[in-house]
């Protein structure tokens, strides 16, 4: 299955500036995996040691939490569009 | 702001009568300050940008206020003051109100562009703020994501403060401090816990 990933322009010195990336799988940590095998060193941004999603990323599949569809086991549909973000912002 | 930022975040700005508009997640808050300054560009009549990254006052009430209170409640015995960098003003004040006084300035950022200490800047990779002049701290560090949160954690459990990541990621930088040098340390936590209950962080 093939779907669109698209990364802030934080992430992007992860994937050798890359911010709208193809990749396969049929759930996030697939996808996350085939996206590693080509950008090593881009899963530990995004999951943490346990391969849960870290608690200060977030990660949309469409437009819904992926949190809320199971997490790094969450199936994703072809076509769809992964966003990563990081779950900050503001300024003082 | 940008979309997908806390639910608490936008009610609260809600609460306060104001009409939230949403950018682009992916470019973060460096997006929604653009957003912001085209507005008030495009129409000066109807908005005025207040702009707490450029805005001398901002600086100005941390060396008026937040320096001198320091000062007086710890009857001149501080010897270091550790601060996060977010639009700089509190760093910048500071220092302008302490630094005379042989007050040592540690100024903290995120280790990585890709970071969870909202309110913070990973200066390298973000828009700097205008306010912001690097030799106004004596020493600077850097903070990961991961200890933060364990330190906002531990703040609640232990101390009874629910401070938000900024307020861990500051307590944990000072305790760094405190164990290289002696001396009597404040530290700054900016931001409450409770805007971040919606988040995975309390789960």
């Amino acid at each position: 299955m093939s779907v669109t990933v698209r990364l802030p322009g934080a992430l992007g010195a992860a994937t050798g500036g890359e911010t709208k990336l193809t990749a396969s799988g049929a759930t996030l940590a697939d996808v996350i995996a085939d996206i590693e095998r080509r950008h090593p060193g881009f899963a530990s941004r995004v999951l943490d040691e346990r391969g849960a999603i870290r608690s200060y990323v977030n990660v949309y599949i469409g437009d819904e939490d992926a949190r809320a569809r199971g997490g790094a086991g969450a199936k994703v549909p072809d076509g769809s569009e992964i966003m990563v973000i990081p779950a900050m912002a503001g300024g003082r | 702001m940008p979309d997908k930022v806390s639910l608490e975040r936008k009610r609260i700005a809600r609460a306060f009568g104001a009409q939230v508009v949403l950018t682009d997640p992916l470019a973060g808050t460096d997006g929604a300050i653009r957003e912001a300054q085209r507005r008030a560009a495009a129409a000066p009549e109807r908005y005025v940008y207040v702009d707490q990254y450029a805005n001398p006052v901002n600086r100005l009430a941390h060396e008026l206020g937040t320096g001198p209170e320091i000062w007086a409640q710890t009857g001149g015995r501080v010897t270091h003051f550790v601060a996060g960098v977010g639009t700089s003003g509190t760093v910048m004040g500071v220092s302008a109100a302490l630094r005379p006084k042989r007050v040592r300035i540690v100024a903290v950022q995120p280790d990585d562009a890709l970071h969870g200490i909202e309110g913070w800047k990973h200066l390298p990779t973000a828009i700097r703020p205008p306010l912001w002049d690097e030799r106004a701290a004596d020493e600077h560090r850097v903070m990961g994501t991961d200890e933060a949160i364990a330190m906002t954690k531990r703040l609640a459990r232990e101390e009874g403060i629910f401070s938000g990541v900024s307020g861990g990621a500051a307590v944990a930088a000072a305790i760094a401090v405190a164990r290289e040098e002696a001396g009597r340390i404040v530290v700054l936590i900016a931001d409450g816990g409770e805007r971040y209950l919606s988040t995975p962080l309390w789960e």
